[in-house]
């Protein structure tokens, strides 16, 4: 039932869908006992927003012995207006990296992910919930960001690579500031990324108790000509005694990036 | 079990009374769906041996003078390797400056051991043939793959041969269970209706606890920190966990955790206190259950980013440094470096 809801939902543009299914939902919102949406629980996106933000045609992946399986699917894209408007430089840079993708893309060494990126990988995640801290935890490389609900204004005492999150309610929707990110996460497997100044607005807003709309808001003036914006939807897992599992993917790219290290056989 | 429990309640109940610093009928304030609160950043720092030295014998408790004095001695001997910062014999860059250290008593604990059962505070002995692999800062200790303990390695012939820690796969000292180590003891506690997270600083392994009655997961499905499950008993949240990997020790460098049942035991017992109870049941490795108590008083602060793996320049630079060794060797030796 999932699936039929997505396809018809590619039919018509997101924007107008989130709004027209906001407005009939808002009764239908989980709250919680101080009477703010409830968000707990475990939610993921689907689509191939993780390969890449901008529209792309499916294409044969980089491992030959992975074929089919490895090949990497194409996607409609979730950026609003379509293309990320970097400037000059920064669309260089952002060909190089798609050329040197495996090479340079942070994520194949299982570094934590960043944000907005953690949230469309191919991976759940869990928000819990409480009235002045969120905790949203990962799946992938067990990444996780304490959000603080009490404190506006206040400011990263430190960078760090899943940021420093302030969240607030506007009505329904959480509303999430990130900053202090590290400079070297990047947005997608695609060579998309930002820089040192990025500044990340994230919007979540119930669509019903199954679905969160979930938009980001993109800042860096070193990078981009203006701020810019995804969309997609946060669906929840519905499986009975759904949990996360591990995915601590440090002990698989040990091979990868130590073994080059290694004792040889002749020593 | 039952007795294990009982002599917890009523050790609690020690711990609470013996110093005073709380009152005799502390009220437990409750979070909006009306659960006990442990929320928020907890230490669970501590100056007290984990097992009972021998010269206490069957004392349980120190007076409030001798816990100062003890303290004190700690103290100052720390402040004097601070003066003298620079390295000691086995870290001679002086990496682990006395600076960081933070491994004070929190939580003024008047007891002899963290161990409170057995009633001697010492662990019961391990099974006969049963490893013991603690490992270590140093030169490495004798041992074959796979290296299950935290700190340290075996050799250098590659990754697989330094400690869990050093691979940034788990925290040298969060467990689960955690225990108090020489820093970076900060735990946080959520809760949420039908959910406990404990999020531990060290290597940020933030534990999702299910409150729901459900099954456990399937015997196949083993994890790091295994696969727990919570509930409430009165006002202690009682967590228990199974399904852990055999990757790791069950406790202190013994065994492996395959067959390790933990439970542990969270009670607040003071506004600025939660008392963690574990007690590790693994017939396995340990002829006998044990429990320890560690008092975690409120710490005043946030949890920051533990990205171990990110810049874990460490690992890289003692397996390439063992190589250039080896090559030099060969070299003297007038062989052809490769």
């Amino acid at each position: 039932m999932k699936l039929g809801a997505s396809s018809s939902l590619a039919a018509i543009s997101l924007a107008g869908l989130a709004l027209a299914s906001v407005a009939n939902a808002a009764d239908k919102v989980a709250r919680t006992p101080d009477g703010k949406p409830d968000l707990n629980g475990i939610w993921q996106t689907m689509g191939s927003a993780h390969w890449n933000l901008e529209p792309h045609n499916a294409e044969a992946g980089p491992v030959t012995s992975m074929g089919a399986l490895g090949a990497i699917p194409g996607g409609l894209g979730v950026v609003e207006g379509g293309r990320i408007p970097y400037k000059p430089e920064a669309a260089k840079q952002r060909a190089e990296n798609k050329a040197n993708w495996l090479e340079r893309d942070p994520l194949v060494k299982c570094y934590l992910p960043g944000v907005p990126r953690a949230t469309y990988l191919p991976h759940p995640f869990q928000i819990v919930q409480e009235p002045k801290t969120l905790l949203i935890t990962y799946e992938f490389a067990g990444a996780d960001r304490i959000v603080y609900m009490n404190r506006p204004g206040s400011q990263a005492q430190v960078d760090s690579w899943m940021g420093y999150n302030l969240g607030r309610w506007e009505g329904d929707t959480l509303v999430i500031d990130v900053t202090g990110q590290m400079a070297e996460s990047w947005l997608d497997s695609a060579g998309n990324f930002h820089g040192s100044k990025l500044q990340v607005q994230e919007r979540y807003t119930p669509a019903g108790v199954n679905v969160l709309m979930y938009e980001a808001t993109i800042t860096d003036p070193d990078v981009f000509t203006r701020p810019w914006k995804i969309s997609m939807p946060l669906y929840r897992r519905l499986e009975k005694n759904m949990q996360l599992l591990d995915f601590k993917c440090v002990e698989f790219v040990e091979e990868l990036l130590y073994g080059k290290y290694r004792k040889s056989a002749a020593q | 079990m039952r007795t294990l429990l009982a002599l917890g309640m009523i050790a609690a109940l020690g711990v609470g009374t013996a110093h005073g610093a709380e009152p005799k009928k502390y009220v437990v304030p409750r979070t909006e769906s009306g659960q006990p609160d442990l929320r928020g950043v907890w230490n669970y720092g501590s100056d007290t041996p984990f097992e009972r030295p021998p010269q206490f014998k069957d004392r349980e408790f120190l007076t409030p003078e001798e816990a100062a004095a003890i303290s004190k001695q700690i103290r100052d001997r720390s402040a004097q390797i601070e003066a003298g910062d620079g390295g000691t014999p086995i870290d001679p860059t002086g990496g682990y400056n006395q600076f960081w250290m933070d491994y004070f008593g929190q939580g003024a604990n008047l007891r002899t051991s963290l161990v409170i059962d057995p009633p001697d505070g010492r662990m019961p002995p391990v099974q006969s043939g049963v490893k013991v692999e603690n490992g270590g800062l140093g030169p490495d200790t004798n041992g074959v793959r796979p290296v299950r303990f935290r700190v340290g390695g075996i050799n250098k012939d590659g990754p697989e041969s330094r400690g869990l820690s050093e691979r940034c796969l788990m925290g040298y000292s969060s467990g689960p269970p955690f225990v108090p180590s020489l820093y970076n003891n900060i735990v946080q506690i959520f809760q949420t209706r039908t959910h406990a997270v404990i999020m531990t600083e060290m290597i940020h392994d933030a534990r999702i606890v299910p409150l729901d009655g459900r099954p456990t997961l399937d015997p196949e499905l083993t994890q790091w920190s295994g696969d727990s499950r919570g509930h409430w008993e009165g006002d202690t949240l009682v967590v228990e966990t199974r399904n852990f990997t055999d990757k790791t020790t069950s406790f202190r460098g013994a065994g492996t955790a395959k067959d390790l049942h933990l439970t542990e035991r969270f009670t607040r017992v003071g506004a600025n206190r939660v008392d963690y109870q574990f007690t590790i049941d693994d017939p396995k490795t340990f002829a006998k259950p044990f429990t320890a108590l560690i008092p975690m008083v409120r710490a005043d602060g946030d949890l920051y980013e533990y990205a171990c793996h990110e810049g874990n320049y460490g690992l890289s630079n003692i397996l390439s440094g063992a190589r250039q060794d080896e090559q030099e060797a060969l070299a003297k030796k007038g062989g052809s470096p490769q």
